[in-house]
């Protein structure tokens, strides 16, 4: 039955008719938590005992932050379905996530610089967290190029889930890049082994803003993916009648 | 599973392999270059010439700050070894004794003339009246 429901879902028709009708609701519901979270987060949460006020673009870094790996690792799972079993909806949604991967890691890179202004003394340090983010950033924008440089889409499929599958490699040096050198950047507030070391009077806000943030960045990864399809399939008949 | 994909997963996992692999071994070979800055421990153990320009971070030492006109003086210390600060100029608004700092310059005489400091913050973040109890 899993199988079955499976194969339907990767076709691409029965996705698209899927994401029509779920699409709303996720939007919406991620905007009011997002919106509530930053509220929150923004006025009703007490100054940092360090950084005052300046802590308060975490609600925008951190979230665009840990969007700006999953998305890459979310393309790195698609690659191998790709590869494996030959899916092309998986084939549309990595290219559809890359350039919503590049804007997040693009906001991860300002929220931090501006950040690091009023904390560090600085905006731009080339230690070993902000360098492989900004790697990130522009192996997005190799991926994204990459891709457009193939008129045939097959090959190009090909090709941008192996890089994608290599790439993959950058994403755990950026996670354990603050634990392995010594660094500018601090290292992890919130682990999945510890207790977090922010108050929770502002990790709740946080979690909220992530988890808001994280359905508006899949409602834009959503429309990509629409936008991919609706490219890719226009030759079908089930896209006239769509269209 | 058939074969095919079989043998598509074992490609996978074989490309993988030989990046975690090379990578691992750019990353050893490089392994201390890649750190942001030296400790004072590393920069004892290490003979660094004076006009090379390197980064020192660490602590600022408490009860080590002196201000005169335009300096200032300050202990960059690990807790086993510390090193001699001297900055012309407007520190950050974060830098304070008993928290993170990294210096820019050079090491002279065992005095380090930072060109510029940076604030090092850690990753705790409290409300301000919760801080004494926490600290404890």
């Amino acid at each position: 039955m899993i199988k079955k429901f499976i194969h339907q879902f990767a076709s691409p028709k029965t996705y698209l008719f899927q994401v029509n009708r779920f699409y709303p609701y996720i939007f919406y519901i991620s905007l009011i938590i997002y919106t509530f979270s930053l509220i929150w987060g923004l006025l009703f949460t007490p100054q940092d005992f360090v950084q005052g006020n300046s802590f308060r673009i975490i609600y925008l870094h951190v979230p665009a932050s840990f969007l700006s790996q999953s998305l890459y690792v979310a393309m790195a799972f698609a690659s191998i379905t790709y590869l494996v079993w030959r899916v092309k909806l998986a084939a549309y949604l990595i290219i559809a996530i890359a350039p919503v991967g590049a804007m997040t890691t693009f906001v991860a890179l300002i929220s931090g610089s501006l950040w690091g202004i009023p904390t560090w003394g600085t905006w731009w340090q080339w230690d070993a967290r902000i360098t492989s983010t900004l790697i990130l950033f522009i192996m997005y924008l190799g991926l994204i190029s990459l891709h457009n440089s193939f008129s045939n889409y097959e090959k190009a499929d090909k090709l941008l889930s192996w890089l994608v599958i290599v790439g993959a490699v950058n994403i755990p040096i950026i996670k354990k890049s603050v634990d392995w050198w010594s660094t500018l950047h601090q290292s992890a507030s919130i682990t999945l082994t510890d207790k977090p070391s922010i108050d929770p009077s502002m990790f709740y806000p946080l979690i909220g803003s992530i988890i808001g943030f994280f359905g508006l960045i899949i409602c834009l990864v959503l429309i990509s993916s629409k936008h991919q399809i609706l490219i890719r399939e226009k030759t079908k008949s089930w896209i006239k009648d769509y269209v | 599973m058939n074969p095919i994909r079989k043998k598509r997963i074992y490609n996978i996992l074989l490309v993988l392999l030989f990046t975690v692999s090379g990578i691992s071994l750019i990353l050893y070979s490089l392994n201390s270059n890649l750190d942001f800055f030296f400790t004072p421990s590393e920069l004892k153990e290490q003979n660094i010439p004076a006009d090379k320009r390197i980064k020192i971070g660490g602590m600022v030492l408490e009860g080590s700050v002196t201000r005169d006109e335009s300096r200032i003086i300050f202990m960059i210390t690990d807790y086993e070894s510390s090193v001699k600060v001297e900055f012309k100029g407007i520190v950050p608004d974060l830098f304070q004794e008993g928290s993170g700092v990294v210096a820019l310059g050079f090491l002279n005489d065992n005095i380090f003339l930072a060109e510029e400091v940076l604030a090092k913050h850690d990753e705790n973040y409290m409300p301000p009246n919760l801080n004494i109890v926490d600290d404890s």
